[in-house]
């Protein structure tokens, strides 16, 4: 790890464009920035990554003076500065593209960049001066807009433009740019990255937040890694390469590595045949993900956050359907036509561990008795017929408490008023003592200590050995790798491959996850491909 | 609903109970300033609701009224909606009296006609909250909103109706004409005399005994069976209510169903029990005040009964402040009430913050608790 790549200023050299020094933030007991210092060369593209909830955002908008930094300093051009409020940041030159666009859809192009900064004369000589103005600053930057357009009628890569000349028109010398691409795309992309390019011609700074890392590769002059808010990384974009970039992302060596012996896989219990999934603006999350996972393994799926491992969790438990695609438990096939019931898929002897504890796992403002027969609660144990018994679910809640060691074992308590891992210990609790067949377990040690973390990986194995088949989706490659029989790696919702365990390392799992398939993978890709197509095979001979 | 920080025992009482005291305080102020005392009026004010003769009959009768209408709001709300229609579903309600009573009425045996218009009030009540149900569930339509437009149609269906073809003959009057003999609910006052204790007449029949009855039944609902578990969850996360498989969009549409056929059954109350005939506006703002006393009661139908009882004793009390003085007029009364309703509806979480610093500063900090 490099980290004093830019740090050479001495006396006599020139002052950076944002300093940061030692920007701490806490929101309650999260440590959203710890002590973060980062230097920005003038002109140049700077870019900040780091999965969700890193702290990029925290610290750009602390930049940007939404929010105040608990301790720290800004320096702009080497003076010190404080923002209690954008209004001064602006005013200090520094512009934000946000990732949802701040517009007002009804007004025009011209009307939207005005907004806020109409100046003291009547409207209309404001509107005049702005538009002169405005034309200046598209020529020079090649940020083309029709000014007079109805804003919600311009396709979003032109309101992001908009968004751009906004910050521009204000005197932004510094613009931010909060996971841009997004929303775009890839033509539009690179017409971004064009503008981007002409603006650093022209001396503006940019900060790129983003988490894809080939915009990273393809447009930063230097690059800044964060992860559980420190800066863990920094370097040149040309001394570096996308694997290296992915572990310092994900990488953490904090864990207790324990060395488990290898699953006895059985029968086929779940299989995934092409599932797809597609939001509303046809965005595809999840591109022909197909798999099996067999009884007696756990096969982890390994990849950055937001590849499409929580859409493929939703789906197999029933909360979201798949737009193209089946999967089948036993003789049960579930697809878009027959989609899956997450209680009748509970019948059927799957459990789901969630990746969101507190929105989903639980019920904050319930008793601990209360969240511990959360979608179990039509056990016949638990009550007659439609009426349930309190007591009685208090007391199978204390025999869940007692068998994993949940501190401290009162049902009476809320939900909330645990700790993280003794929240997720009830909800694996909850979820075993079913004695399901599938278990599905989305990030199960996040925000648990280390304590709990043994317990909760030594339960799996557990579990594992008695015959339950486990897809264990986490962004723990240190978790992944001590846990699981196989694992499948995911990008940008695809399967990029599957290895076994003894033939995986953390490098090889790191290209994977920046989406280069390596040789091992696509070899065993390849021979994954669904029996489908030898049986067609068969037919035409 | 904000999960307070308090003792429950200071949600429960306390906070309520400063509540009234603040607006029982401006009021007074109000009095005073109209140059009578206060004192004076908040005696005849008591001795109206529980002391004068049928006083506590009437007191009782409007505090039935609110229960409906307040159960009504309550159940809604442990889902996290907000029925504000509480006044078209109770209307409705008084229409499906209305339709069996005036078709069955001397057909069918009279005690078959009640218990059928009873379920005929509860069913059209909530097929009336069915409806922004459906709405809120399936297409994302505002509860609040497709509430409040239901209130004004269920009023013009009622005035198109008795104005119309249910009008009765040979007068002037938009209401029906009066149920056969026997279709009316025993008055209180009727059986106690018969029984030998000798009571005031006053309206209150056994639709209190009924009210009472639905408050037991929704807390079992709520607090004792699969289905109340599952309607807390999803009012507390919908998320997880999905996740559970709970269906979400139907616990809604069920909700709506059940607290709807709640505030019909108010009209049980008024039409059966008094009116014997469906006339217009019977409805007065209970649904309205069922808000409040919602809220004022925490949502729990033991607080629902207190809540209840209050703004019976204001409504009747009330009345004989406007009946005993001069410079007291009704809307002086209706100004009183307004100021319960805000500051223990609208303001009734004022005052939290204060209380939480007091029991904060005085009780041992909870630790978190971890493991």
């Amino acid at each position: 790890m490099s980290l004093n790549i830019t740090k050479q200023n001495g006396g006599d050299s020139p002052p950076f464009a944002v300093s940061l020094k030692d920007i701490c933030k806490s929101f309650g007991p999260v440590r959203a920035n710890a002590s973060i210092s980062l230097d920005v060369l003038s002109g140049t593209i700077h870019g900040i990554i780091g999965e969700n909830g890193a702290g990029k955002s925290t610290l750009m908008s602390i930049l940007y003076g939404f929010y105040q930094p608990d301790s720290g300093q800004i320096e702009l051009d080497g003076i010190s500065s404080a923002f209690r409020q954008p209004s001064e940041a602006i005013a200090m030159g520094i512009g934000m593209v946000h990732q949802h666009f701040m517009l007002v859809p009804n007004f025009t192009a011209l009307e939207n960049i005005i907004l806020g900064a109409e100046g003291q004369k009547g409207l209309k000589t404001g509107l005049q001066l702005a538009r002169e103005k405005l034309q200046e600053l598209s020529q020079i930057y090649g940020l083309e807009v029709e000014l007079d357009s109805i804003t919600e009628e311009l396709p979003v890569g032109i309101q992001q433009r908009i968004e751009i000349l906004k910050a521009l028109y204000r005197g932004a010398r510094v613009l931010i740019l909060d996971e841009p691409t997004g929303v775009l795309t890839p033509q539009e992309t690179d017409q971004l990255f064009e503008i981007l390019k002409a603006l650093k011609s022209e001396g503006v700074t940019i900060l790129l937040i983003t988490h894809k890392l080939h915009e990273v590769m393809a447009i930063t002059d230097v690059v800044s890694v964060m992860r559980q808010g420190k800066l863990v990384a920094h370097t040149k974009t040309n001394e570096t390469s996308p694997e290296w970039l992915a572990e310092q992302m994900v990488g953490r060596s904090v864990l207790v590595n324990s060395e488990f012996a290898p699953g006895k896989p059985d029968k086929i219990a779940l299989s995934a045949h092409n599932l797809c999934v597609s939001d509303k603006r046809g965005f595809n999350s999840l591109k022909s993900v197909s798999f099996e996972l067999r009884e007696g393994e756990i096969l982890g799926v390994a990849g950055i956050a937001g590849n499409g491992q929580s859409e493929l969790l939703s789906v197999l438990s029933g909360i979201i359907k798949p737009a193209i695609g089946a999967f089948s438990i036993g003789e049960y096939l579930f697809n878009s036509s027959q989609p899956a019931d997450p209680a009748f898929l509970r019948q059927l002897g799957i459990a789901h561990v969630p990746e969101d504890r507190h929105a989903e796992g639980l019920i904050l403002q319930f008793h601990a008795f209360e969240s511990s027969v959360l979608g179990y609660e039509t056990n016949s144990k638990l009550g007659r017929n439609l009426l349930t018994d309190p007591n009685i679910i208090k007391e199978h809640c204390s025999e869940l408490m007692n068998s994993f060691d949940v501190r401290p074992p009162n049902p009476k308590l809320l939900s909330s008023q645990f700790s993280g891992g003794n929240q997720q210990k009830l909800v694996l609790a909850r979820e075993i003592s079913s004695m399901p067949k599938v278990l599905l377990v989305g990030q199960p040690t996040r925000g648990v200590d280390i304590g709990a973390i043994e317990f909760i990986h030594n339960t799996l194995i557990k579990m594992r050995d008695r015959g339950c088949a486990i897809l264990l989706v986490s962004v723990e490659l240190e978790e992944i790798l001590s846990l699981s029989d196989r694992i499948m790696v995911m990008n940008a919702g695809e399967v990029v491959g599957t290895v076994d365990k003894l033939d995986a390392t953390k490098s090889m799992l790191g290209k994977m996850m920046a989406g280069i398939a390596t040789d091992a993978a696509s070899a065993s890709s390849a021979l994954n491909i669904p029996e489908l197509t030898s049986a067609g095979l068969k037919g035409g001979v | 609903m904000q999960t307070s920080r308090l003792p429950a025992y200071v949600d429960i009482l306390i906070i309520p109970f400063l509540n009234l005291l603040t607006a029982l305080f401006v009021a007074g102020i109000i009095i005073a300033i109209i140059g009578e005392n206060p004192f004076t009026a908040l005696s005849v004010m008591l001795k109206g609701a529980f002391i004068y003769k049928g006083g506590l009959g009437y007191t009782l009768f409007y505090t039935t009224n609110f229960i409906f209408t307040g159960l009504a709001v309550a159940v809604a709300f442990h889902a996290m909606l907000f029925n504000i229609g509480g006044e078209g579903q109770a209307a409705m309600g008084g229409l499906g009296i209305g339709l069996v009573a005036l078709s069955l009425g001397g057909v069918i045996p009279a005690p078959f006609v009640i218990l059928l218009a009873i379920l005929g009030s509860a069913l059209f009540g909530a097929f009336w909250g069915v409806i922004p149900g459906y709405l809120q569930a399936k297409r994302g339509s505002h509860i609040v909103i497709t509430t409040i437009m239901f209130n004004f149609i269920a009023s013009s269906i009622l005035i198109w109706l008795l104005a119309g073809m249910l009008m009765a003959p040979n007068q002037m009057s938009p209401e029906t004409v009066s149920f056969a003999d026997g279709v009316m609910l025993f008055k209180i006052h009727e059986i106690l005399n018969s029984m030998g204790f000798y009571v005031a007449r006053s309206p209150l029949n056994i639709s209190f005994a009924l009210a009472l009855l639905c408050c037991f039944a929704v807390w079992v609902l709520i607090w004792r069976t699969r289905l109340g578990y599952r309607i807390r969850a999803t009012g507390f996360s919908t998320k997880a209510s999905t996740y559970a498989g709970y269906r979400p969009e139907w616990i809604i549409i069920l909700v709506m169903a059940i607290s709807g056929g709640l505030a019909g059954m108010m009209a049980v109350n008024e039409i059966l029990g008094v009116q014997h005939r469906v006339i217009l506006n019977f409805t007065s703002g209970y649904g309205f005040t069922g808000i409040a006393v919602a809220l004022m009661g925490r949502n729990h139908p033991v607080g629902i009964i207190f809540a209840s009882l209050l703004f019976g004793a204001l409504y009747q009390g009330g009345a004989e402040l406007d009946f005993e003085f001069q410079t007291i007029t009704r809307d002086m009364v209706v100004m009183i009430q307004g100021l319960i309703i805000l500051f223990s509806g609208a303001l009734a979480y004022m005052f939290n913050p204060i209380l939480e610093r007091f029991f904060s500063a005085n009780t041992p900090q909870k630790e978190m608790l971890d493991g």
